[in-house]
């Protein structure tokens, strides 16, 4: 899987790495290897920042509708402070939704694996709910629930709760059947045999979807600020469209994006911290 | 890592051998019983399969019987029967409490070694600390010392069939229904883990229900040879070996019986 180094960059590092007669190719091979894989994903973002910002300045499109990204890098520090303290709104939205989402999705999750009737009841439901246009259902819940952290709770969760329920079901149910018939034979019960095995079985489960689940609910943190708050990122970048600060809205978006960025690689840190046995098998 | 599981055991109590130490009979009736039992399978537009076809046999406490047969003869069939995962649809079948130890370890992958072996005491309402306890005693016993803390996935396939072994002892059941334990497994590893076995049992007796379809892994292990058939599985042989133990696989009288149980299984 592990990319050798380009073949043009090799000589240059160790041109870098190795002045004079001093020559270690091995260490170089070694650290080259372990170095131009991080940097790749970094080079492909400078790429299409610099196209961008070529694009933008040749005059292709207007930078109030396309601000360039150093405009966008230029607001992200001149605004600092305002960006901060609407980010940490909706922020605290974002994870105060994907909290009820988890808990709500797993005491449902563990009700329906239990219950066949119950599955039967409610799936459809589940999936009727997920294809409601959220643009329709924000602003009717912002009349009904006011205006304060109610109706974005309530948007969080819908959107965050079923990629965690969904995948919390499916590693339920895939559990292997010899395993269950197993512990049947060390007398375990049902409950055991879902305490003992089944719910371990799942966690890898569980974090795939909240993997999904924390980008989902970040958008829908912004979605439930647009249609009516007092602040938040959602509220910073509705104001700044109007005023014609194209610069400021994009910076807010970034944030966004770097956020949901850092939630997911925190989740899959704490996924092979807490389950160590998913990923040693590759590593 | 890599397990290395050249785990010796100490000589003088390889020659300690007494199996029926600690069993006691259970009233005169032996420890497991089936008396003409059929089992059938309902396929769809197809006649029903008759997987074990009138099978009679008992097993007395303390007996190590394997039951040898090619693939399709309804060992594992046999086996859940008596572990009272199946039910037969004529016949009888009356057995000690059994525990399963299947061809897969199906050890917990996020429990370490201590942990997966005393599964079954955890089940039975033991503490953590208690079942560990236990757990690393009987470990000792077997020559597992040293893997305690490692998961599953850090362990060899022999090393992981041993865990299992000691899962299934720590049931507490009195009978062990062994499915084809070391099938999996490579031949050198297999012929390591036969002997092994051989010594286990030597040290924590216990009846024995061994199925498989290695027929040297039968001769090294046990006191009686059933032989079944396939499609539908009948009893179509029996041999009693009366070696002493522990049993060398290249026993002139043992390579005989070989080449008569093969015979057999034509």
């Amino acid at each position: 899987m592990r990319a050798s180094p380009p073949a043009v960059i090799v000589p240059v590092l160790r041109a870098l790495a190795a002045p004079g007669r001093m020559r270690r190719p091995a260490l170089l091979r070694e650290s080259a290897r372990r170095v131009v894989p991080a940097l790749a994903p970094l080079g492909l973002i400078a790429v299409l920042l610099g196209a961008w910002e070529l694009y933008v300045r040749l005059g292709s499109v207007d930078p109030l509708i396309l601000p360039p990204p150093t405009a966008v890098a230029r607001s992200l520090f001149d605004d600092r402070g305002l960006l901060w303290s609407n980010f940490t709104v909706t922020a605290g939205e974002a994870l105060g939704g994907i909290g009820l989402a988890l808990i709500a999705a797993l005491a449902l999750a563990m009700a329906i694996h239990f219950s066949r009737s119950l599955r039967l009841a409610v799936y459809p439901l589940l999936i009727a709910s997920q294809a409601i246009p959220l643009v329709l259902l924000a602003p009717l819940l912002s009349a009904w629930l006011g205006f304060g952290l109610a109706p974005k709770l309530v948007i969080v969760v819908l959107v965050s709760f079923f990629p965690i329920l969904v995948a919390t079901l499916d590693a339920l149910a895939a559990t292997d059947p010899d395993l269950l018939k197993l512990v049947a034979t060390l007398g375990a019960t049902r409950w055991q045999a879902f305490v003992r095995v089944e719910a371990p079985n799942a966690l890898p489960g569980l974090f795939t979807g909240a993997r999904v689940a924390v980008v989902f609910a970040l958008i829908g943190a912004f979605l439930g600020e647009w249609s009516g708050a007092s602040r938040g990122l959602g509220v910073l970048v509705e104001q700044a469209i109007p005023q014609l600060q194209t610069a400021r809205a994009a910076a807010a978006v970034t944030l966004l994006a770097g956020f949901a960025l850092l939630l997911f690689g925190a989740l899959g840190l704490l996924e092979r911290r807490l389950l160590p046995w998913t990923t040693a098998a590759t590593s | 890592m890599v397990a290395h599981y050249d785990a010796p055991m100490p000589t003088h109590l390889e020659a300690h051998h007494s199996r029926a130490l600690g069993l006691a009979p259970d009233a005169g009736r032996p420890a497991v019983v089936l008396r003409g039992v059929t089992r059938r399978f309902s396929r769809p537009r197809a006649a029903p399969l008759t997987a074990l076809d009138e099978i009679t046999f008992t097993v007395g406490h303390g007996e190590i019987v394997a039951i040898v047969g090619p693939s399709g003869a309804g060992k594992t069939t046999l086996l859940e029967l008596v572990c009272r995962l199946q039910e037969p649809d004529h016949g009888e079948v009356t057995a000690d409490a059994a525990a399963l130890m299947p061809q897969r370890d199906l050890l917990l992958p996020w429990l370490d070694t201590l942990d997966n072996a005393g599964l079954a005491l955890r089940i039975a309402g033991r503490s953590r600390p208690a079942a560990r306890r236990e757990a690393a005693a009987l470990l000792e016993v077997l020559g597992l010392a040293g893997f305690e803390q490692v998961r599953p996935d850090q362990l060899s396939g022999g090393m992981r069939q041993r865990v299992a072994f000691a899962r299934t002892l720590l049931s507490g059941r009195p009978l062990l229904c062994l499915d084809e334990p070391f099938g999996a497994l490579d031949a050198i590893t297999r012929m390591e883990l036969q002997s092994w076995l051989a010594r286990a049992l030597a040290r924590e007796p216990r009846t024995v229900l061994l199925v498989t379809h290695d027929v040297e892994e039968a001769i090294v292990l046990a006191d009686r040879l059933l032989i079944l058939s396939p499609r539908p599985g009948r009893l179509v042989a029996e041999f009693r070996i009366d070696a002493p133990r522990p049993r060398s696989r290249t026993d002139p009288a043992l390579v005989a019986l070989r080449a008569r149980v093969l015979e057999a299984l034509r």
